[in-house]
């Protein structure tokens, strides 16, 4: 009953869960059900209007999605989180909290393919517009800043380079813009960086990724810091007027610190319906169990496996944080001393056709789109995961024609290397 | 008191001491956070008495309006006040003339008045400000966990499934002294900028 905070392996572990209080279970129940059943008329609607902890409608919380809730918001150290069913539906809602059609968010240019999809053309058709900006000119975020601009999005590691983004610079130009910054996560997960500690306001992950970290299970989540004040200007409608659909309440008002986590469940979540499985939920706490460790491996054998490459007459350039004279490893060291993550590119002194040649040649490497896995995996960025951008933005992310991604995982890293020598040795 | 974090044994000792709580600017109107926070207090178990001079003769869930803490007419744990900022002073200055004393005030998510907290203390009572007991009671018993709020517990134990009326245990083992590093940090540069 102390007042003493525990380690990350144990909330990793721990957070969240506590045996079944109905059968006594102790590993977390998949509640597989749409619907939970009220004491009563009156119980009903204090649950309808907001005004009662409990269950309704999967759609909009499960018991086992609440576990896995909890043990992410503990990990990061925020005050709540909403799970939904992948990274891109946890971007969908936290923009939809913020933008109203019109408005803008500034995004670092460095970004996951898929998002930078997501925000140039998905979003565009609901009027909230994307201004790009350089995650390596901090001043270019400032200059981006307009009075319609409501958000500043960035990656903690960014896709598909590896590179480490100065989270605290760009947190100050937001706090001065009096909008929030919003952090992807994933590639770091919350054992090498908590951005919140770094001054974020919202994280969002694909726990698809390293939080889930077997390549099983599709997931993403938003974490509310609890640090954003929501009520000035008007700015943020959503969570500082009466909400029409909750009889007048005004969330901020309501639920202090934690509302913007639940204005993404009540009008985000109801309403759009990216709901996760709670199957889902089970496999990827049951992986969060793990992540301490296999995160640390995960980065031991990356940076084995970036040092092996650095040093191999075939290789042109490798861009890891994790080496000592990376352009990013001053951030790497000051961000994530754990490690610098394990998703990674370098390129070939043989360009393209070299890169198509090592994929098709490597035994143990799986040519995949997925990233966090335990197996290591291998993809070539301007052939898929970044083919819908043209030239010149796919060398600005990152994602050149001769660059190869590779997402290292847990396996004995003197098999990686080997691999991956008979593959550039052919 | 550090008003900017509180640690979870200080919350958890008042939610587990005080019986009967007076809670100033309750509302009959059912959407009303003051409304469904004295309902769910009444339902965990506390003596409930609402204070709202506009709403003397009629009753909330049973209980009768109270025009002011002077007109409960017998002894009260806890005040907890539904005011905004600007109001807390002439309710505090009101229960310090109680006899005998309150042992708490509370001030409501949203409201903080040092000075008057200051006056309260030097009286030996207990202060807590800009927190909701409905909050911090749901986060201690982990209640409030099912809307996915990381409630800053942990326990190996099987709690009973929560039923109507029923109280819940309060002592799990805590993550943390009261609120988030992060979310305390910036109420703290609010209130100091405000």
């Amino acid at each position: 009953m102390s007042d003493r905070l525990p380690g990350f392996s144990t909330l990793a572990v721990h957070a969240g869960a506590q045996p079944d209080p109905t059968t006594g279970a102790r590993a977390t129940p998949i509640y597989q059900t749409t619907s939970f059943v009220f004491n009563d008329a009156d119980h009903a609607a204090s649950l309808f209007g907001l005004q009662a902890f409990g269950n309704i409608y999967t759609r909009i919380g499960n018991p086992t999605n609440a576990v896995l809730e909890e043990r992410v918001a503990a990990l990061e150290g925020g005050t709540a989180a909403l799970a939904v069913a992948s990274g891109h539906a946890a971007q969908v809602v936290v923009l939809q909290q913020l933008l109203q059609p019109g408005d803008e968010f500034i995004a670092a240019r460095k970004l996951y393919g898929g998002s930078i999809n997501q925000f140039t053309h998905a979003f565009k058709s609901f009027g909230w517009n994307v201004v790009w900006a350089d995650p390596d000119d901090i001043a270019s975020f400032e200059r981006a800043v307009t009075p319609r601009t409501k958000a500043i999005f960035i990656e903690s590691i960014a896709n598909p380079g590896g590179s480490i983004t100065d989270i605290e610079a760009i947190s100050t130009v937001a706090a001065k813009a009096g909008v929030p910054l919003i952090v992807d996560n994933t590639l770091a997960s919350p054992y090498l960086i908590r951005p919140i500690d770094h001054g974020a306001d919202i994280v969002v992950h694909s726990l698809t990724k390293f939080l889930g970290g077997h390549g099983n299970s599709l997931g993403g989540i938003i974490v509310d810091a609890g640090t954003f004040d929501w009520s000035t200007g008007g700015k943020y409608p959503m969570l500082s007027e009466p909400r029409p659909e909750y009889h007048g309440i005004r969330l901020q008002e309501t639920f202090g610190n934690f509302a913007f986590a639940i204005a993404c469940r009540v009008l985000g979540l109801r309403d759009l319906g990216p709901a996760l499985s709670p199957f889902n939920a089970f496999m990827i706490l049951t992986g969060i169990e793990t992540l301490p460790l296999r995160m640390q491996k995960h980065c031991d054998n990356a940076k084995a496996v970036a040092e092996f490459l650095a040093g191999h007459p075939a290789v042109a350039s490798v861009s890891y944080a994790g080496l000592a004279s990376d352009k990013y490893n001053r951030l790497a060291r000051k961000y994530a001393p754990k490690g610098a993550g394990a998703v990674f590119t370098f390129s070939l002194k043989g360009g393209y056709d070299a890169g198509v040649n090592l994929v098709s040649k490597l035994q143990l490497f799986s040519h995949l789109a997925n990233v966090g896995d335990t197996r290591s995996l291998v993809i070539h960025p301007a052939s898929t995961t970044h083919s819908q951008l043209d030239d010149a933005a796919k060398v600005k992310s990152g994602a050149g024609p001769d660059v190869v991604r590779l997402s290292i995982g847990i396996e004995d890293k003197e098999d990686l290397i080997a691999d991956l020598e008979q593959a550039l040795g052919a | 008191m550090n008003h900017d974090a509180y640690p979870d044994n200080y919350i958890r000792g008042i939610l587990n001491s005080v019986k009967s709580i007076a809670m100033v600017g309750a509302s009959p109107v059912n959407v009303r956070p003051s409304y469904f926070a004295f309902k769910y207090l009444a339902q965990r178990g506390y003596d409930m008495i609402p204070i709202n001079p506009g709403h003397v003769g009629k009753d909330l869930l049973g209980k009768p309006f109270v025009a002011s803490l002077r007109d409960i007419g017998r002894p009260v744990d806890m005040i907890d006040i539904f005011r905004n900022s600007s109001h807390i002073m002439p309710v505090v200055e009101e229960a310090l003339a109680l006899d005998p004393l309150p042992k708490v005030v509370w001030m409501q998510l949203g409201a903080r008045d040092d000075a008057a907290a200051e006056k309260a203390e030097a009286a030996g009572i207990k202060v807590v400000m800009n927190r909701c007991p409905k909050i911090e009671y749901g986060r201690l018993s982990s209640e409030i966990s099912w809307m996915g709020v990381n409630s800053r517990t942990l326990s190996s134990k099987r709690a009973p499934a929560p039923t109507q009326g029923m109280r819940l245990s309060l002592n799990r083992m805590s993550v943390g002294g009261g609120d988030t590093a992060a979310s305390d940090r910036a109420a703290k540069n609010k209130s100091e900028q405000s």
